[in-house]
Formats: C-alpha cells, structure tokens, sequence
C-alpha cells in the first residue's frame, strides 16, 4: 500500500509477485490485474506457477516479494485463508472437493455467507432467507432433484457443479476456478462454460485450464503463464499465435 | 437442520437403558434380599459405575475422533486431572482421621516434613471448587496446548504423538513427590464424600446413579453439538479440512473448540471415576490407557457416540472377566481384538450393526473413512 490513494482500481492486483520453493522459482516477478466484473483466462503449461498464483491469492502460500492487493486496500499477503475467503475470495480446486458425508444440500448451507464464529454457528438455526437462497443455487446448479443425498454419491460433473454452488453461496467478488472442465463430458463442458460466462455477468472470474476448447469457448482474455510470470496476454487468437507461446507449448 | 435428529433411535435406547440403570440398580443393590436372584451384588455397583465413567471418556474422545478427526492418544491425562481435583477434595474431607492426624495436610505431606499446605490445594475442602477445578483444570490444559498445536496446524499422526508426548510428561511430573500430589502412591485412604462414607452401600449407589445421570447428560450435550450447524463444519473439517478453511472457516478455533469441550468432559469423568475407585495415582496418565480407550472408540464404532459408550462397557467388561480368568494374556486379547476390529469392521460395532440392519439413515451417521489415523484426510494436491 502507498500512502496518497489506491494505486489501482483493479479488483485485483498482482505487482511483481515472487516465490521460490526451496530455490525452485514458482513465481517470478509475476504482475496480473483483473477488473471488476472480468472473466480471464490463465493457460501454460505445467510448472508454469498457475496453482501458486492461486495459492498466493487466497492466502495459501506468503509470497517472498511483491504485492497483492484486492479491492485496492485489502493487502492478501497479510491475510490468512479464512480472512481472504470471508473479503469475497472464492476458490474451487482441481479435484472437485466437496464434503462428502454431507448432503448436497448440507453442503450448500455450510458454504452460505454467514457469520462464520464457532459459537454464533452452534447456536445458529437455519433461517427462511437461507433455505431460500439454497433453493436458488440449487436449481442454479441443476441439482435440486439431489439435495437430500451424499455428495459422495454424486457424479463428477455433478460434484464440479456442486463445489460452484457452495462457491456462489460464498457471494464472492472473485471466484477463482481450477480446471472446471476437467473429466467432463462435452456436454458438460459446454453447460459449464455457460454457467461461469452468466457468473462473470456480475462477478470477477479466473479460470485456469488446460483445455483450449473450453478456453475459446469462454471467449474471454486469456493470459499465458510460463516460468512463473507472464508470456502473452490478449485475445486467444493473438495469444495462440504468439510465437513464444507456440514455443512453449509445443517444445523447441 | 432437516438431515439430522437430535435423538435417532440408538440414542433413545442408549438413554433408556442408561437412566434405567441408574434407577434399577441401585434400588436392586439396596432394597431387594442379597439371596434375591435380581440382586445386583454389592462388588458390582462400584465397577459398572467405573465403567460407566469409561464411556463417558469415550463419548468425549469420540467427539474429537469420530467427529473431528482429530486422534487424540492422550485424552487418558484429561480424565486423570478431573480425577486429582475430586481426589484433592476427598483427601481434604479426611481431615485428622489420617494416619498422622494432622487436621490440615494430607498424610504424604506430613511424611514429607511439609509445614503448611501449598497454594494449589487451597480451596479443595470445598466440594464446589474441586467439581469446578475437575472440568476447568482439562479444559485449561486442553485449550492451551490446543491454541499451540491448531495454530501451528499440526495435523494427523504428529498431532497424536504430541497428545501422547504430553500425557506422558504429566505421569512423569505426577510421580514426582515435590509435585505435591502425593508422587507415586497417588491420593488414596478416602473417608468420606459430602459427609457421606465412600465406603457405605448407599454411597457407592448414590455414585453410580450419579454417574450413569452423567453419562445421559453428556450424551445429550455432544447428540447437541454434532447435530448442530457447528457439528456439521466439524465434520467437513475431519473430510476436507482445507476446504472448510477456503470457505472462510478458522479451521483451528472449530478444533480448539471441540477439543476443549471434549477435555471438560473427560475430566468429569475422572472426577466420577476416583470416588467409585478410592484411588488416584500417577499410573492413571500412562500412555497406555489413552490407547486403551481409543481402542473402546473404534471398537464400538466411532462418529457414532452411542458406539463409543458402548464400546467402553463392551471392551472393560471383557477386561474384567478376561484378567480373572487368563491375565496374562489380557493385553494381547486387547491387540487381537484392535486389529480384528480395525480388518473385519472398520466401523466398529455400531457401524457394521446399522449397515447390517439396512437402517441407517445415510446421513445421521457421519461415518467417516475406515482408515484409523484419518487426521490427514485426502487434501486436494496443487498441481505445479
């Protein structure tokens, strides 16, 4: 933080970020800037430092230099995961992670935003306003004919839509999204991509991901990471022709 | 809450047979003619009261187990506390009926040369201060080392071994005869209990009602806290705890909670278990016997309470007969039926009893993965 002012308007600002693990450089004067209501892309290859970029963001991991600042004034180095998450940070991982002897719609209730202090949660009661709002997601996700069972028992897909859910019901400002296409049907990923474009409608979405048809379905900015910092960003065309990225991507 | 009950039908059986036998037994033991055939022998009230006791440590190690994931191998030290806060006031209700006569310190201090009674002790005559100093002593234990190791997200099998790490330094001090709890022989000679001899029929009934009223209302209080929406963010800490934590949850305050909450517990067990006994002494901290009572927990079946408790009475009574019979076998009889339970029926008792019976509602028994040191559960790997 400077003082005088928000150095940025950005919903979320990324300034030379570095980290190494033992001498390994994940990061390497990384610099991204998401706006409000802005859904990007994040490609490259692995190792290119694209889960680290997350693990920074939400408070995972403390970079060794630079800034991240969210909404201009939150500083997400100082933060810890649960502060991060409670400002509006939601995240969703590779592998659908979802509690698994939960129902579905358990699930969604533990996720709604709410006071999240042990005691005021022990003493809570489920309200009208919430079974409300978990109704909404439910159909939302297309798993309304589900609630009453175990996560565990539901399909893939079904349980990448499900961990979308509980990311909405967080009513984040930014979702952070992690390979969402991942072990989906074509059909699947298609109705996913229109899911996170009708997000991206009101909110600030990031999603990482290696397949480069859903990519270009989304129809957004892409960024390409590559040793742990920018190598292209702009449309996926220009990306995808960038010739440093072909070499990347394609070996030399 | 729609998902879950407060009571199931398991837990208005265990509260019927348990408030059952806090009327039955005592009135068989007091009232009927010992030559009755429904007489509950007069040995027998104190060591089902022991029991008892035992379930109710089990019902607190379940809490922080079956529900939270976390392995405590030390919860034995908690009960044994609560023990020597109730063992400091009964030796306080002694008074000059010591060996020694001395109206104010116990015989071991005056055997020590000791002149007046330290600090710590003062306090104990009362009976209102030793109940409170049995759930606050654990509790305080329990909450400091718990801000330490959560903070610190010591997880799994660590997490285990330090619970062990301290149980075993708290015998070790406990043996000591400057600690000033009587070292090695522990607190013992007992008289009296709010002016009622420890020794009398009717005491040692009253005791055992008192413990199984406990064991009814400590079932209640965790039923309470594991239906809660707390019991539920409990739960997905035990399945996915970083998940919990992207969601916003302190991941370390929900443990700390449950785990403090589950020593007060465990030290009103002991504070139940030494006056039924008539001894407390430094062997009560031993490893060993936070093993053993892990072991009562899987084997009963563990995230399910009613197991727990279960498994206590079931595995104590086997030790009872078991030691009269082939003592020196009991402890590999204990190993045996560990790995038996752990290879043929993960879920323990309970578990593999209501899978049988095809009534288990799937989800009023958060039953969670079969392998026992689940305190790391499956955490999503970053992929770079």
């Amino acid at each position: 933080m400077t003082i005088g002012g928000p150095v940025t308007n950005a919903l979320l600002y990324l300034n030379n970020v570095s980290v190494a693990f033992d001498g390994f450089r994940a990061l390497n004067g990384l610099s991204l800037s998401i706006d409000h209501a802005e859904m990007r892309a994040i490609i490259g290859p692995n190792g290119a430092g694209k889960t680290t970029m997350m693990d920074v963001i939400t408070g995972k991991t403390r970079p060794d230099a630079g800034e991240a600042l969210f909404e201009a004034t939150h500083d997400l180095t100082r933060l810890d995961e649960a502060a991060i998450a409670q400002l509006g940070v939601g995240r969703k991982f590779q592998t659908p992670t979802v509690f698994d002897m939960h129902t579905v719609e358990d699930n969604i209730l533990l996720a709604l935003k709410t006071d999240r202090r042990p005691f005021p949660v022990l003493f809570s009661r489920r309200t009208r306003q919430e079974k409300e709002r978990i109704d909404a997601l439910l159909e939302r996700v297309r798993l309304t004919g589900s609630r009453d069972r175990l996560a565990s028992e539901l399909s893939h897909g079904q349980k990448q839509w499900l961990e979308i859910g509980m990311l909405l019901a967080q009513e984040p400002k930014l979702l952070l999204v992690d390979e969402p296409a991942a072990g989906m049907t074509d059909q699947e990923t298609a109705d996913t991509a229109d899911l996170l474009r009708e997000i991206a409608k009101t909110r600030s979405v990031v999603v990482v991901e290696h397949d480069m048809v859903f990519v270009r379905d989304l129809g957004v900015k892409v960024t390409c990471l590559h040793e742990g910092s920018v190598l292209a960003e702009g449309s996926l065309d220009a990306v995808s022709s960038n010739e440093r990225v072909i070499e990347v991507y394609l070996g030399r | 809450m729609s998902r879950y009950r407060f009571l199931d039908g398991a837990g208005l059986l265990f509260l019927a047979v348990v408030l059952s036998m806090a009327v039955l037994i005592p009135a068989s033991n007091l009232l009927l003619p010992p030559d009755s055939a429904l007489h509950v022998p007069d040995y027998l009230v104190p060591l089902l009261g022991k029991y008892l006791a035992f379930a109710m440590l089990a019902l607190a190690l379940d809490l922080v187990w079956g529900y939270c994931g976390i392995l405590s191998l030390g919860h034995g030290a908690f009960f044994a506390l609560g023990g020597y806060a109730m063992g400091m006031y009964l030796m306080r209700q002694i008074g000059s009926r010591g060996v020694y006569g001395n109206p104010i310190l116990p015989d071991f201090m005056v055997f020590l040369n000791w002149q007046e009674l330290p600090w710590f002790w003062l306090g104990f005559d009362h009976f209102w201060f030793a109940t409170m100093m049995a759930v606050a002593v654990p509790g305080l234990l329990a909450f400091c080392f718990g801000w330490l190791a959560f903070r610190s997200r010591v997880t799994g099998v660590y997490l285990s071994i330090i619970t062990q790490a301290m149980t075993f330094a708290l015998m070790l001090a406990f043996f000591r005869n400057d600690m000033g709890f009587g070292g090695n022989n522990g607190l013992t000679d007992f008289k009296e209990i709010l002016s009622f001899s420890v020794q009398a029929q009717s005491t040692r009934a009253a005791l055992f009602a008192a413990t199984a009223l406990a064991l009814a209302g400590s079932y209640l209080l965790c039923r309470w806290v594991v239906t809660s929406k707390l019991g539920k963010v409990v739960v997905a800490i035990r399945d996915a705890e970083s998940r919990t934590r992207f969601l916003g949850y302190r991941v370390e305050n929900y443990k700390l909670t449950v785990f403090t909450l589950s020593a007060m517990l465990a030290g009103v067990a002991g504070a139940l278990y030494v006056p039924q006994v008539g001894i407390i002494n430094p062997s009560e901290f031993t490893p060993a016997n936070s093993i053993e009572a892990v072991i009562w927990v899987a084997v009963g079946g563990r995230g399910t309470l009613v197991g727990a408790a279960l498994g206590a009475f079931a595995v104590n009574a086997g030790k009872t007969w078991f030691t009269g019979v082939l003592p020196s076998l009991w402890l590999f009889a204990l190993g045996g039926l560990f790995v038996a339970t752990t290879l043929l029926i993960p879920k323990g008792i309970v578990g593999a009893a209501s899978d049988l019976l095809g009534i288990r509602r799937k989800s009023d028994l958060p039953a969670g993965p079969s392998a026992l040191a689940s305190g790391a559960p499956a955490e999503p790997t970053p992929a770079e």
